[in-house]
């Protein structure tokens, strides 16, 4: 099987997995888990937007 | 005297009789852990914890290979690729059923590929992760 994903989608499957293990492990109690997970997927996501943006303003 | 040395060899005794399942257990948790990813976790009957962590690092790892990613070998080669082995290798049964169904060859025409190779070197190290957090538990460390 094999799975179309744009860029971005893939970015955004990879910070939802990569912050739910971060949020477990790192974090000792159930509320603290969800709001580090969180903290560590609003990065990822907007750390590949302004990754991209930067990458736009180096080309042009 | 002797009620002293007698009072020392029991509570000795009651130390590694207590001390003994948390032993096994941070062994075996780490070890499960690596193995199928989560399952450190639900021997301590961390269920729901369990169950994200596996399904985090599956997701990953089978998202990977739908991208057509790479799945790499032993090798003494380039640095690059060993470490790639080495991560994928954290997947435990996952990175040895890859192998031996022949799964993960990779696609060198798609870019989207290279994603997945890293996903599955990343599932690998995410499961470490997990793995160690399991460890943690079992010896106290943690909640």
């Amino acid at each position: 099987m094999i799975i179309e994903l744009s860029h971005y989608n893939a970015a955004l499957l990879f910070a939802l997995c990569a912050s739910t293990v971060f949020g477990i492990t790192q974090r000792n109690n159930p509320k603290d888990m969800f709001r580090y997970g969180a903290y560590c997927f609003v990065l990822f996501a907007a750390g590949v937007i302004v990754a991209s943006w930067a990458m736009w303003l180096i080309k042009h | 005297m002797a009620n002293l040395e007698n009072t020392a060899t029991v509570s000795r005794r009651s130390v590694k009789t207590a001390a003994s399942p948390a032993g096994s257990l941070a062994t075996i948790a780490p070890i499960a852990g690596w193995l199928f990813p989560g399952l450190g976790h639900f021997i301590q009957r961390r269920w729901i914890r369990g169950l994200l962590l596996m399904l985090a690092v599956f997701i990953m790892f089978f998202a990977g290979l739908g991208m057509q990613g790479k799945v790499y070998a032993f090798n003494t080669g380039d640095l690059l690729d060993i470490l790639g082995f080495v991560g994928d290798l954290g997947a435990g049964a996952l990175y040895f059923v890859a192998r031996a169904m022949d799964w993960g060859a990779g696609n060198i025409h798609r870019a989207v590929a290279d994603y997945g190779t890293k996903y599955i070197v990343v599932a690998g190290l995410l499961n470490i992760i997990a793995a160690v957090d399991a460890y943690h538990i079992a010896i106290g460390k943690k909640k």
